[in-house]
């Protein structure tokens, strides 16, 4: 019984980690451009098959094709933002429906690209630690990427935020957009930034990911909805209300979907959101109502 | 009793009504022109617009829903299970399921209505995807996620030697022209009576609305109810000619398209959600198909979202007004639509 609680705690800490680095993307960019990426879970998928493409089908080292992910998709976050997002700024529907329409666009491009079926990728590592001594409780190296990568990239961006100039520009930004573009602060610089960041860390997720999940090209549908609940509990435009949320739900859903069913859990996770709704109508650590 | 707004001299009134008998006319023919697949489309397309139709009738009040799609399920199951476990009536059957699915909004609406704009939009979502879940999870009564078989269809009429049967897309066809048509018509009405003012209050000035004494949350429950109601009718039409319904024919992915039909069409005249879902159908399931790009389809689909949505903000309802100004020699430039006013932009203040 100890085992399997201390499984389930892994588990759980391996799946707040993987939705905090796609949630806080979704927050970042929300906060910055007032805009509801629903693109967002085929930047996740995009990024998975970057790692596809390169490691799977290319043989280059796995580190490698990670990093060309963040970058890659990192630029067609940059791209996304200058095209679509940058007319719609503070325009939520007009938002919505174009990322809904650019995900259209990505999904059919790599089903064009891969096929719909599902990808096969060889695992990178095949190490697994027991952490706690005992042999029924795992944790594979490579979900332990995962864990370290969201410690790592949150971190760094917390630090970014907090104590670089740009960074600042960035929550001022999410803050007042008018009132930082009278200081000086360029809205569509900060914009891009945001946007690259978000998309970036939804790539990561993707890329380090892909060998865990299974990969096809509406890998993305089941994600964003994840990532939806979570911001949404935690406020949407709080960083930090994203990361409590994306531990909170990941816990509350890995312990039902063990002890339960994964459908209960579901529905656990959606009540769970109401019940935070209808207390707080704004979330967790939400204060502003930009929508 | 003067009919509200509505003192237009005859004259004026001559041209939509012969454009309105001239559509019907089209309508009656239309089904004998067509494929056999292409009448199944006809048959799905009326019931699309009863769905954005009824779906506008939230979005007046300024509230933007996700869960419509499920709404149109509660309509679609409850009908279904009245008339095959109880063995009521279809047409009863759909009539009490549409009245399930105001209801079931009814008490929605408790959570719901305290929140608004985008918390609404994502709260309406995971109240719908609960329910969802709920047919999925509980096999007694819905079946599972495989859903419901053997949804009992309209029954065969007889009148002397003629036989109607509903199975035939062609009849079903007429049968739901004659529905959504009534709804439609009831619809209208709606939204030029004092309620369809008090919704357009309520959204653009809710503030002062509630100072002269329009109850707020009354009047978006009210909506809220009303769209579930013809939501709920919609979905009814839907399973009895289906004959068999599970919980994705009612997704996210439907209710995107409810949206998507919505909001390139335009939401600020009744016509609008009409326009969008005829000619996205038309553009989507005969245009493409009949070019044979299938893995392309919703990348073209895709662009042309994005194309609509860049370039005509405020939906292909304003094409027309556009094109006759056009040939009026008059340039469009002035009153070219503020990107912010984005027809039902969720409301903020």
């Amino acid at each position: 019984m100890i085992d399997l609680l201390l499984q389930t705690c892994i588990n759980a800490i391996y799946a707040a980690s993987f939705m905090a680095l796609i949630a806080v993307g979704l927050v970042l960019i929300f906060g910055v451009m007032g805009i509801i990426n629903f693109a967002h879970g085929e930047l996740y998928m995009l990024g998975a098959y970057v790692v596809v493409f390169l490691y799977a089908d290319n043989r280059l080292p796995f580190f490698l094709a990670v990093a060309l992910g963040l970058i890659f998709v990192g630029l067609v976050g940059i791209a996304m933002e200058r095209t679509l997002f940058r007319p719609m700024r503070d325009n939520p529907l007009g938002g919505l429906i174009v990322s809904i329409g650019f995900l259209l666009i990505l999904q059919s491009a790599v089903v064009m690209g891969f096929g719909v079926r599902m990808e096969h990728i060889p695992p990178p590592t095949q190490v697994i630690f027991h952490p706690f001594g005992l042999e029924g409780v795992v944790l594979p190296l490579q979900r332990l990427y995962v864990i370290a990568a969201a410690v790592l990239l949150l971190g760094a961006l917390g630090i970014f935020l907090r104590k670089s100039r740009l960074g600042w520009a960035l929550r001022a930004t999410a803050q007042d957009p008018e009132a930082a573009a009278l200081q000086g602060i360029s809205i569509n610089q900060t914009a891009r930034i945001a946007m690259c960041i978000g998309a970036g860390l939804a790539g990561v997720a993707g890329a380090l990911t892909a060998p865990l999940v299974r990969t096809y090209p509406y890998m993305g549908h089941s994600v964003i909805v994840t990532a939806f609940i979570i911001i949404i509990v935690g406020g949407i435009g709080s960083l930090e209300g994203a990361v409590i949320a994306a531990v909170v739900y990941a816990f509350v859903h890995t312990f039902v979907t063990t002890f339960a069913d994964g459908v209960i859990a579901d529905i656990v996770g959606l009540l769970l959101m109401l019940a935070v709704l209808v207390v707080r109508p704004t979330g967790l650590r939400g204060t502003r109502d930009r929508a | 009793m003067p009919k509200g707004g509505e003192a237009k001299p005859t004259a004026a009134l001559w041209k939509p009504a012969l454009l309105l008998i001239a559509v019907y006319a089209g309508l009656i023919v239309l089904p004998h022109l067509l494929s056999f697949s292409q009448k199944e489309i006809a048959v799905f397309l009326l019931i699309n617009v009863l769905l954005v139709v009824s779906y506008r009738v939230l979005t007046l009040t300024g509230e933007w829903s996700l869960g419509h799609a499920v709404i149109m399920g509660v309509g679609a199951y409850a009908s279904a299970l009245y008339a095959k476990a109880l063995g009521v009536p279809v047409p009863l059957a759909m009539l009490l399921g549409a009245a399930t699915a105001g209801l079931v909004a009814y008490v929605l609406s408790f959570p719901l209505f305290r929140m608004k704009g985008f918390y609404f939009l994502i709260g309406s979502f995971a109240a719908g995807e609960v329910i969802r879940l709920l047919w999925k999870r509980f096999r007694d009564p819905f079946g599972g996620p495989k859903g419901i078989k053997g949804i009992p269809g309209l029954s065969d009429i007889e009148i002397g030697t003629l036989k109607i049967a509903f199975w035939d897309p062609v009849n079903y066809y007429y049968v739901c022209l004659l529905v959504v048509t009534l709804s439609l018509v009831v619809l209208y009405r709606l939204e030029r009576s004092r309620f369809g003012l008090t919704f357009h209050a309520v959204h653009w000035q809710d503030k002062l609305a509630e100072s002269v004494g329009v109850d707020t949350r009354r009047t978006r429950t009210l909506a809220f109810v009303v769209a579930s109601v013809f939501g709920g009718l919609a979905g009814a039409l839907l399973a009895h000619y289906l004959g068999t319904i599970n919980p994705n024919r009612f997704d996210v992915e439907e209710m995107v398209f409810v949206l998507i039909w919505v909001i390139v069409g335009g939401t600020s005249t009744f016509f609008g959600p009409i326009i969008g879902v005829v000619v996205l159908t038309i553009v989507n399931e005969m245009v493409l198909r009949e070019m044979g790009v299938d893995q392309a389809r919703p990348l073209i689909y895709g662009a042309i979202l994005i194309a609509s949505v860049l370039f005509l903000p405020q939906g292909l309802e304003s094409l027309g007004p556009k094109i006759k100004r056009l040939f009026a020699g008059r340039p469009d430039r002035p009153d070219r639509p503020d990107r912010r006013q984005l027809a039902g932009e969720p409301s903020r203040d």
